[in-house]
């Protein structure tokens, strides 16, 4: 089992009236919310919280990418990615990742995905995830018509620059250019690990299992909630003749740890009920750009729908296949239900390793990643809760599913041939 | 309301619905955004003195995925083009609403053959930023009726699944007409319409209704000015952005009056 310690970055300071007085935590969330003074410290303390997972023995570290957005504050997480490259040795660097269609051209990824892979010696994991309606057709104004073509040429294009050897032509539908010869070229080869955040989509699991990617469900609704995307996505890997081995799937769960789960509760509550109350506010009118959802999918959403109303099953919770906007919308936000509902594992060590235990083995994902600072949760509680995790429950789960082997993890160069940590200490420098 | 005679042509391989009705002088209607999928009472209207012809504009109701090959501004004007061929409109008068609004004014400016005279309603195309239209795209679905007609119940009447239809490809279809648009007019609607305006030499009537929420009916002077030979502008009083909709006894009459 991988354990891959994800940062959304969140502003911590959205006002406690948050969702009565603003319609939207993305896209047009108002300028005045935001104080760079106070950003200053956010993204410093960020970066320490990620230094210090890889420094207690998480496998990786992991950002993303999101634009105009209240509750991640990386619309570049390659700058990231860099920053923890020069302060890391051995953790892998998971970006997850850059959506590729709103990059012009798209090989600027290849080439800033490849810098990063040199820098940090061969440690990085390439995430192409398409990227939210908010993130791409809203915030970048990319036309949700092509997105998904733009999307899958850019792909091509990117690993035909990585793996190529001569300098050549690409002549897409929306991308031309005369001479693709990236400079420098990715250490790890023929390229990075490369991994596909996505949803419910039929389209991008058979199309993840054709290019033998990692498919990661990135949902905020815990592992309960995530029982059909993933018993589907598994069907689908047997039906097109793929193992079940779990390393081709990742989950993202947001977990707090404590000595009890009283003090669970006392600890994380707030800024858990911060994260879905306040992050998750996204005003429903940018859910659906007509477009983003291919028509395949919309038939499978349409015809579950009408099955389960036959069937008399009433929904409880966001359904699967609605929209990530219009799922925020009817979510729990009150510290109850959200850990009824799965949103959330808290508890002791031993509570928290159990459900983990479940979560991988119901689910059966390799690599977990952990959301351990949430909302506005301090640096020195997300610190505590990194430091109880890895001490206490890592080691309880570290040795599950070692039968498999994990073929979509890097393989950097070895640590002796790789340069030395960067002796940066201003303040012992200091008379 | 009795159904219009239905034929399918070919559009870069894509089956495309035409409906015709009525006799007299051949006039063809290009839809407005959401398209039709149902045929309308303002068609009845013009179909009393006219032959009216109505082909399907690409990915709109009856246009099948025919949106999804046109990549560029001139992809679409060369559908468009044989769209009217096709459809036996050449040399007719035209009428577009909104989307198709923008399609006829193009056709009129470089293929002016096409195109006896003109009437244009509240046409796509053009962007003001210190007027700027609304987004038809970010809109929650229960708002898009009152978005694009005075009367959103006429809207919703238009989209309203029919009995007997299919109950999954129906709400399928309508995503896909507003994805079309889309298409070619994400995000701002600004395909700099006013660089083609100029060449347009076809008597044209722009119709604006006063009440349109989308398009600022402001826009409607822009174009006046904008277009090469002689127009007229008539706002509708009582109309919002599909105002063929909301007024069509009005909207027929001004635009048979002009074409008379």
């Amino acid at each position: 089992m991988k354990f891959l310690w994800f940062h959304l970055m969140p502003y911590k300071e959205l006002p406690e009236d948050f969702k009565e007085k603003h319609p939207s935590v993305w896209v047009d969330i108002h300028s005045s919310l935001f104080d760079p003074r106070r950003a200053h410290h956010m993204y410093n303390e960020f970066l320490d919280e990620l230094e210090f997972a890889a420094a207690c023995g998480f496998d990786a570290i992991c950002c993303n990418e999101h634009h105009s957005n209240g509750y991640g504050l990386m619309p570049s997480p390659n700058l990231i990615a860099s920053a923890l490259a020069r302060r890391t040795t051995n953790t892998a660097i998971c970006v997850l990742g850059n959506s590729l269609a709103l990059y012009n051209p798209p090989t600027r990824v290849a080439e800033e995905f490849a810098m990063i892979d040199c820098i940090s010696g061969g440690r990085l994991i390439a995430g192409f995830p398409v990227g939210t309606p908010m993130d791409t057709t809203f915030a970048y104004g990319s036309n949700p018509s092509h997105l998904r073509e733009r999307y899958y040429e850019a792909h091509d294009l990117v690993l035909r620059a990585w793996k190529e050897k001569e300098t050549f032509a690409f002549n897409g539908r929306y991308n031309q250019q005369r001479y693709v010869n990236i400079w420098p070229r990715p250490l790890q080869q023929p390229h990075p690990p490369i991994w596909i955040p996505g949803a419910g989509s039929v389209e991008t699991w058979r199309w993840a299992a054709e290019m033998d990617y990692v498919f990661c469900y990135l949902s905020y609704y815990g592992y309960k909630m995530a029982q059909n995307v993933m018993q589907g996505f598994w069907e689908e890997m047997a039906k097109l003749g793929k193992d079940r081995n779990p390393y081709r799937a990742g989950f993202a769960q947001v977990v707090g740890v404590a000595e009890s789960r009283q003090q669970a509760l006392d600890l994380y509550s707030g800024p858990a009920e911060y994260f879905y109350g306040r992050c998750l506010h996204v005003d429903p009118r940018f859910a659906a750009p007509p477009g983003y959802v291919t028509e395949a999918t919309q038939r499978a959403g349409i015809e579950s729908q009408v099955k389960m109303v036959a069937e008399g099953k009433g929904g409880t919770g966001p359904a699967t296949n609605a929209s990530s906007a219009t799922k925020m919308q009817s979510l729990a936000r009150d510290m109850q239900n959200i850990v009824a509902n799965g949103y959330v594992i808290i508890g002791s060590p031993d509570e928290v390793a159990e459900q983990l235990n479940e979560l991988a083995t119901t689910l059966n994902v390799g690599q977990l990643m952990l959301l351990m600072q949430f909302g506005n949760l301090s640096s020195e509680l997300t610190k505590y809760n990194t430091r109880l995790f890895a001490e206490k429950v890592m080691p309880r789960l570290k040795g599950l599913f070692s039968e498999w082997e994990n073929r979509w993890w890097p393989r950097p160069m070895e640590p002796r041939q790789r340069a030395a940590l960067p002796a940066f200490l201003p303040q012992a420098a200091a008379p | 309301m009795n159904e219009p005679d239905t034929s399918t042509i070919d559009i870069n391989g894509f089956p495309t619905r035409v409906w015709r009705k009525g006799s007299g002088p051949k006039i063809g209607f290009l839809a407005g955004y959401g398209g039709l999928p149902k045929w309308i009472p303002f068609l009845d209207r013009l179909a009393q003195t006219r032959s009216v012809i109505v082909p399907s504009l690409p990915g709109f109701p009856g246009g099948d995925r025919g949106h999804s090959v046109l990549d560029s501004h001139l992809d679409w004007l060369l559908a468009v083009r044989d769209l009217i061929d096709h459809a036996d409109l050449g040399a007719s008068d035209l009428i577009g609403s909104s989307v198709g609004g923008s399609f006829a004014a193009e056709v009129a400016a470089i293929w002016p053959d096409k195109v006896k005279r003109l009437a244009l309603i509240a046409p796509f195309g053009l962007f003001d930023a210190r007027e700027p239209a609304a987004d038809p795209w970010a809109q929650k679905q229960d708002d898009i009726p009152a978005l694009m007609t005075h009367t959103p119940e006429t809207y919703r009447a238009l989209k309203q699944m029919p009995s007997g239809a299919n109950s999954i490809e129906w709400p399928i279809e309508q995503t896909r007409a507003a994805e079309a648009a889309a298409r070619i007019f994400w995000p701002l609607g600004n395909t700099r319409l006013e660089r083609r305006l100029p060449l347009i030499k076809a008597p044209t009537l722009i119709l604006w209704g006063a009440e349109d929420r989308l398009l600022p009916p402001s826009y409607a002077g822009a174009m006046a000015r904008a277009i090469g030979g002689h127009s007229e502008t008539q706002l509708i009083v009582g109309a919002g952005h599909l105002a063929e909709l909301d007024k069509p006894d009005e909207v027929a009459a001004a635009i048979l009056r002009f074409m008379s």
